[in-house]
């Protein structure tokens, strides 16, 4: 039993519901629970979404147990069938109906209903949202792909791609694909296929008539991908475009197997000459914590250390599935990976790091506002607000742009850190007012303003400002005050830490310097 | 008029329903412990149960709350499914991780969900051997918000059924005391003590309590309100103990709540003069606030899909004090005597329907093209993107809605829609 507060995952039959809701022209009749209905508000509420997701829940009650839930999931599948013409029909049951082993894929298959039905075993107690979305799309490639489809010869016409992964519910997906499919057409590239988002089961029949696979999110479409290359010979591209080099990578990587020139492609982002420019000289070094599934979590900390001068100091995942990725990526940077789907984990490696920008999901967006640390988000599982009704995409050269905007947005700006150390021992200055172009800059960030008790109740986080008088004299603390609060978090660590380490159980105005002159840059 | 009506029990008896087994689009039980954890300020709700359970409640508060909740879950694995008593030992670690990481709690519920109750977890029995163990500090309750036994309300319900055998017992010669029943907003609870004190009730107490050692007597002298329509089995809990309730009509509009009122006034045996004065200020007060909303309201359609059972009083609101005109009121579970007098004073030939088969009363929905439909969070982007105007009614259930002096707000959740309606050119 594992005690959780808050989750990155849903169970496996939410992660069927993001495919069967991203595609057109399938139902998904799920054997579940009166109250499993909740998950409609995800896509509803959280994506905006107009029209309600092609699930039927049979919502079985504990009356229903002891007669024949069986024929309630038969009879709701009928229904389904007759009211909404799927074109192919997806069966499963949750956490519940897992128990009660009432086997829907049989109960389908008895029925003899005249479309493609795609039994899901999806094991509630063992397996989370993501692997639930990547094994449906994988069982629903592998029942509707033709398996006599081929490319038809390359002499003659562009080369045709399928674009592998978005989803329902997924972080940009949306804007990804029209940012991706745009730059395909710029180096002459046609988009057979966008897959699971957008296609219908028809669509899904012509999968292996794409020249080559472009595996995008890695998290839903790997298994089908491996699918893919085995059955159909297609080849994959694996880079991830997200970031301006990883783009170029990309571009290169497309171009070599469509055989394509890749040079008119290869420069279209600001990205670069924004982070070249002078005022983003006050970015280099800024320690940034990145946590996220584990493609986006990789990929940002690319963009982080390589096109932004951030330094990463810390790099994690929840999907255990892809740690392996994350720790690969977390040698480059010489920091130990955090795998975890303990979400306190997370918080007391961000609170022990104090980095000055967190690049999360919305869990982490909830832990750095406690900490009063900058935070943007990066990845599932997301919120409303990330879904934008502007054009806002990760990937491919309009996604760098996008990137540079949204991830330096919440620091405090260039010249604005100067003037800030310049008067902040003006009378009519005040640490609390925050940055002028943070909104919510009403916070105050002194000791006096102690969190709502209830608030930390569960897993007290130490406020720098509260527990700073620990060790340190009345005259080194008053200093340490006068430091701006978004560096004065890193100047208490790094004293304390050189305290520490020089076994000084005093901290004085003395030991405040000499650890600043340590750990100058 | 005189705000006390006489019954009318035929009406209640032959009002026509609709019974439909289908589809159900509510959530369930588990939902109230959005509300609850934050009304009884010391207690802390562990729900056992899957990933599944975990999500629904950080999906249902996750796009309302912020704050670190008193609520979590203790997820159910696979190792824990292959043999019973591990399962009893992990609870018991859950909560001693738990309870040392959060001394402040001094009641714990253990929460029943779905898969707990298939398995057939007795956390009857896990909460009284942790009650034990961890006594005095802590006192330890069950009890199930499962969806098969349990739709979104009854979770409170369950709720407080399970604290009333905890209830101190009343002393017999005690004077007649009046109890409050059924979690409200600590805003209006404090309104309407403020108003049980002017009219001379003395000693008046709220069930649940803010704090958890805070509880109720109860006796053979407890008269007790509810002030939910969907606290069946609590009522029946309080009557085994010899509480007698006071059949009213639910707290709602400037009527409501003056019926309310009045009946414990009743009960209590308050000069009817007196009860009219101190009333009159608050129920002025309420029919001025909703006299804002008349307009846009009076003589439009309402279509309420079944959500939290307080379709039929806030219908009842809506019809009597607003002017509407209620298409078909759905309600998980009717309970008709609790409703009696709620349901009196429905127009006739309003259709109440208990239950769902969704895609057919969305059927009827789009048949009625109601003026406003009454849905939950699945249901209302669908709706609006066909054209219907919609109102959550989870926003009933989390707003404070009762008394006079919400009475404006509540009319003025359901004109909002219109209003918005109207003035967008977009």
């Amino acid at each position: 039993m594992q005690l959780t507060v808050w989750t990155y995952e849903g169970p496996p039959h939410v992660g069927a519901m993001r495919i069967a809701t991203a595609m057109e022209g399938v139902h998904y009749v799920l054997h579940a629970p009166q109250g499993d209905t909740y998950a409609d508000l995800l896509f509803t509420m959280i994506e905006r979404r107009n029209k309600r997701p092609p699930v039927t829940y049979t919502t079985f009650q504990a009356r229903d147990l002891g007669k024949d839930t069986a024929e309630l999931f038969q009879s709701a599948a009928r229904d389904a069938f007759a009211r909404y013409q799927p074109q192919a029909m997806l069966v499963g049951a949750s956490c519940t109906a897992e128990l009660i082993q009432d086997d829907p894929a049989g109960l389908a298959e008895a029925m003899g209903l005249p479309i493609p039905v795609v039994a899901l075993e999806l094991p509630s107690y063992q397996r989370k949202e993501n692997w639930g979305a990547a094994e449906t799309f994988y069982q629903l490639v592998r029942a509707l792909a033709d398996k006599n489809a081929k490319p038809a010869p390359r002499e003659g016409r562009r080369a045709r791609v399928n674009l592998l992964g978005p989803t329902a519910l997924g972080f940009r997906h949306r804007d990804d694909i029209i940012e991706i499919t745009r730059l395909l057409d710029s180096m002459g590239i046609d988009v057979h296929l966008v897959a699971p988002l957008g296609a219908s089961p028809v669509d899904i029949a012509r999968i292996g008539e794409a020249d080559f696979n472009i595996l995008l999110y890695p998290e839903i479409a790997d298994t089908t991908v491996r699918w893919l290359e085995k059955t159909f010979g297609q080849k994959t591209v694996r880079t991830i475009p997200i970031g301006h080099g990883a783009t170029r990578d990309f571009v290169n990587e497309v171009a070599a197997l469509a055989d394509v020139d890749p040079a008119a492609a290869l420069d279209h982002s600001n990205m670069p000459w924004w982070s070249r420019s002078v005022d983003s000289t006050y970015l280099t070094g800024k320690r940034v914590f990145i946590f996220g599934d584990a493609s986006h979590a990789v990929a940002a900390a690319r963009v982080a250390r390589d096109e932004l001068g951030f330094e990463v100091v810390g790099l994690g995942c929840y999907n255990r599935e892809f740690a392996r990725d994350v720790r690969d990526a977390a040698k480059l940077y010489d920091i130990e990976p955090l795998i975890t789907e303990d979400y306190l984990e997370v918080e007391d490696a961000i609170a022990a790091l104090q980095p000055e920008l967190v690049l999360g999901t919305q869990m982490e967006r909830h832990i750095a506002k406690r900490l009063r640390i900058p935070c943007a988000v990066i990845s599932a599982p997301v919120h409303v607000q990330d879904f934008p009704a502007r054009y806002s995409p990760q990937m491919g050269f309009e996604g760098a742009n996008v990137l540079f905007d949204t991830w330096v947005h919440p620091l405090v700006m260039g010249l604005e850190e100067h003037l800030l150390t310049m008067f902040r021992d003006d009378f009519e200055f005040s640490d609390a007012a925050g940055a002028s172009h943070l909104g919510h800059g009403g916070t105050p960030h002194t000791a006096a303003a102690a969190p709502p008790a209830d608030e930390h109740a569960l897993h007290p986080v130490a406020e720098p400002e509260v527990i700073a008088a620990r060790g340190w004299t009345d005259e080194a603390h008053t200093e340490l005050m006068k430091i701006p609060f978004f560096v004065r978090g890193k100047a208490r660590r790094n004293t304390e830490r050189y305290a520490t380490d020089h076994g000084l159980p005093v901290i004085t105005l003395d030991t405040l310097y000499d650890a600043k002159a340590h750990y100058a840059r | 008029m005189s705000p006390a009506l006489p019954l009318a029990p035929s009406a209640i008896d032959c009002a026509p329903v609709l019974r439909e087994r289908g589809q159900r689009e509510v959530f369930c039980g588990l939902t109230g412990i959005i509300w609850l954890h934050r009304k009884v300020q010391d207690a802390f709700f562990l729900v056992v149960g899957s990933r599944t359970c975990a999500h629904l409640l950080q999906s249902a508060a996750g796009v309302m709350v912020f704050a670190e909740p008193r609520f979590g879950t203790a997820i159910i694995e696979e190792r824990d499914l292959a043999g019973m008593a591990d399962c009893n030992e992990e609870l018991d670690r859950v909560v001693d991780r738990l309870l040392a990481r959060r001394p402040d709690i001094r009641l714990l519920f253990l929460v029943g969900s779905c898969p707990s109750e298939v398995i057939k977890l007795d956390l009857s029995r896990a909460a009284q051997r942790l009650s034990v163990k961890h006594a005095p500090s802590v006192k330890i309750l069950n009890y199930s918000g499962s969806g098969i036994e349990t739709t979104f309300t009854e979770g409170e319900d369950a709720c407080l059924a399970s604290l009333v055998p905890e209830l101190p017992a009343a002393a017999a010669d005690a004077a007649p005391a009046l109890m409050i029943v059924g979690a409200l907003p600590d805003v209006v609870e404090d309104q309407f003590l403020r108003l049980f004190a002017e009219l001379g009730i003395k000693g008046v107490r709220s069930f649940p309590a803010r704090k958890a050692a805070d509880l109720p007597p109860v006796g053979l002298t407890t008269r007790f309100l509810l002030a939910q329509p969907f606290l069946g089995e609590t009522a029946r809990s309080l009557e085994d103990r010899g509480a007698v309730r006071i059949d009213a009509m639910f707290p709602f509009g400037a009527e409501g709540t003056t019926r309310w009122l009045h009946a414990a006034a009743q009960e209590f045996g308050i000069d009817e003069m007196h009860f009219r004065r101190v009333i009159a200020p608050g129920r002025e007060r309420a029919k001025r606030a909703i006299e804002h909303s008349r307009s846009r309201l009076e003589g439009k359609t309402i279509f309420f899909m079944p959500d939290s059972q307080l379709e039929v009083p806030l219908a009842r609101f809506l019809n009597n004090e607003l002017g509407m005109i209620p298409v078909e009121v759905g309600t998980p579970y009717l309970h008709r005597r609790h409703l009696a007098q709620d349901l009196a004073s429905l127009p006739a030939d309003t259709v109440i329907s208990e239950g769902q088969d969704v895609d057919k009363q969305l059927d009827r929905v789009r048949a009625a093209r109601p003026d406003i439909t009454v849905c939950g969070l699945g249901l209302a982007n669908p709706l609006e993107a066909e054209g219907l105007t919609t109102k959550w009614a989870i926003e009933l259930v989390f707003s404070p809605v009762h008394g006079f002096d919400q009475a404006g707000d509540l009319a003025e959740l359901f004109a909002r829609p219109l209003r918005r309606r109207d003035m967008l050119r977009v």
